[in-house]
């Protein structure tokens, strides 16, 4: 398994610029399968425009304590990108005047900003509806500074959403690295011995699967029912949802297809699996991704591939809900990935 | 005409067999879809009893898809191989006990 980003490898796919012309040659030049955008012209759902802001999603940086084989951020302990106090201050300002009521943070691991506890205070005391953490979980017990995670996230009621690729440590160590089952086990543990993810409390606990492959995800509800039985007969642990997510074809989950000669077939999939009607939920029609430096996005997969929003606003400094909400989606082959089968979010199936 | 006589994008095609006979082709993925759906046994052990037939019928096609429905559900590699291993010993299993039946014509011939 890598232990270096694709970008500290020096890898033709650390070029967002390489990504998006891989995604529009080949099958989707030739006419072999149709783009996404003919696609949801079919169903007259082109183009793609958003409905009111709900979520904000703010990538706090890159840097992370694991090197995940699917991971569409390339995230790693060698990515130094890090959003600043000052950024950090932009957003707030936002927070405070936005109509959304989820405020999504993400990375990388974004506990390891140095400041992000300062900025999770701040933010807390605006008051959002939803305030999400998404933790890989394995920081919690990376080392000693982090050991209090648990009774941070209590203190300021987040709500934490962690990856868990499946319930045997095989499957896990797999996709996350080697004793990543071991350390999420115990940290999961830890945030139900502070109240987090107990059947009535107001802690929430929610766990985020994706396939360990070039596969699409089974049934949410299913599956659901499947890691909760397992976690909780083998280790007494419990969550509140499961939310399935599909990986999309970017960045190392990419680098992985190709390499696999899987890249293809996966296509036909998602292809195959195109939903109409989770086009019409998809996430980018009501969320805003923020990036470490400001910028923004219509999600986190086109922040990864530096696709910023079609907008005259196109940076956190001059953040502007009505003219934000002019703009069309910019959509590419990747989106495949977010309206396959049930549909895919941060929050799950969308259909 | 291909070379081979199993081209696994073929799969991809099975639709079209209604193409040549519409009602009863449509009859049968009516029937098969609803085979599938969940009732006094889960989607999860359909999937692995098909696995399991997969093999034993050694249709390519469906070990294909049956392998990668088996992902989709989070079923292991460990019981998927056990469920291969039922198939295998019903298959192992009806062939011995035909034994009994060889036995019987023996023992009716020999003096």
């Amino acid at each position: 398994m890598a232990t270096k980003s694709l970008q500290k490898r020096e890898s033709e796919l650390a070029s967002t610029q390489r990504q998006l012309e891989i995604l529009s040659n080949g099958i989707f030049q030739s006419g072999e399968l149709p783009t996404f955008a003919n696609k949801i012209k079919e169903t007259n759902q082109f183009p793609l425009t958003p409905k009111k802001v709900e979520i904000l999603q703010i990538n706090v940086g890159y840097m992370c304590n694991q090197v995940c084989s699917h991971c569409h951020v390339d995230a790693g302990p060698d990515r130094k990108e890090i959003m600043t106090r000052e950024t950090m201050q932009q957003c707030l300002d936002v927070i405070e005047k936005t109509g959304a009521h989820t405020l999504d943070l993400t990375g990388g691991a974004p506990e390891m900003n140095p400041h992000f506890r300062w900025f999770v205070e701040e933010a807390s005391k605006i008051g959002v509806k939803d305030f999400i953490v998404r933790s890989n979980l394995t920081i919690i017990r990376a080392n000693k500074k982090y050991h209090d995670l648990p009774e941070f996230f209590k203190k300021h009621n987040v709500h934490v959403v962690s990856s868990m690729p499946h319930w045997t440590r095989g499957k896990t160590d797999k996709q996350r690295g080697d004793g990543v089952f071991d350390k999420s086990i115990k940290a999961l543990q830890e945030l139900n011995a502070v109240g987090y993810g107990m059947p009535d409390s107001d802690l929430r606990l929610d766990l985020v699967y994706n396939p360990s492959g070039a596969f699409l995800p089974g049934d949410q509800v299913a599956m659901e029912k499947d890691f909760k039985k397992a976690l909780f007969d083998d280790f007494g642990i419990q969550f509140h949802n499961l939310f399935a997510i599909t990986n999309l074809p970017i960045s190392r989950f990419l680098d992985y297809l190709i390499a696999s000669e899987n890249y293809e077939d996966y296509m036909y999939s998602l292809v195959e699996a195109f939903n109409p009607s989770a086009v019409a939920n998809v996430m980018c029609t009501n969320t805003i991704s923020v990036s470490w430096d400001g910028w923004l996005y219509d999600c986190d997969f086109n922040q990864m591939l530096d696709l910023k929003v079609a907008s005259k606003v196109k940076h956190i400094s001059e953040y502007n809900e009505e003219d934000l909400s002019k703009r069309n989606i910019i959509i590419s082959q990747h989106c495949y990935g977010c309206t396959a089968g049930a549909g895919s979010s941060c929050q799950g199936t969308v259909a | 005409m291909d070379k081979s006589y199993y081209n696994p994008r073929d799969l991809k095609k099975f639709g079209s067999i209604t193409e040549w006979s519409e009602e009863l082709g449509n009859k049968f993925f009516e029937y098969y879809g609803k085979v599938f759906e969940e009732g006094a046994l889960t989607p999860r052990e359909k999937s692995l009893i098909a696995l399991a037939v997969a093999h034993t019928e050694q249709c390519p096609y469906c070990i294909d898809a049956y392998s990668q429905d088996g992902l989709q559900r989070g079923i292991t590699k460990e019981e998927m191989m056990e469920a291969i291993h039922v198939g295998a010993a019903i298959k192992s299993g009806a062939t011995l006990v035909h034994g009994v039946q060889m036995m019987n014509k023996v023992n009716k011939l020999e003096m």
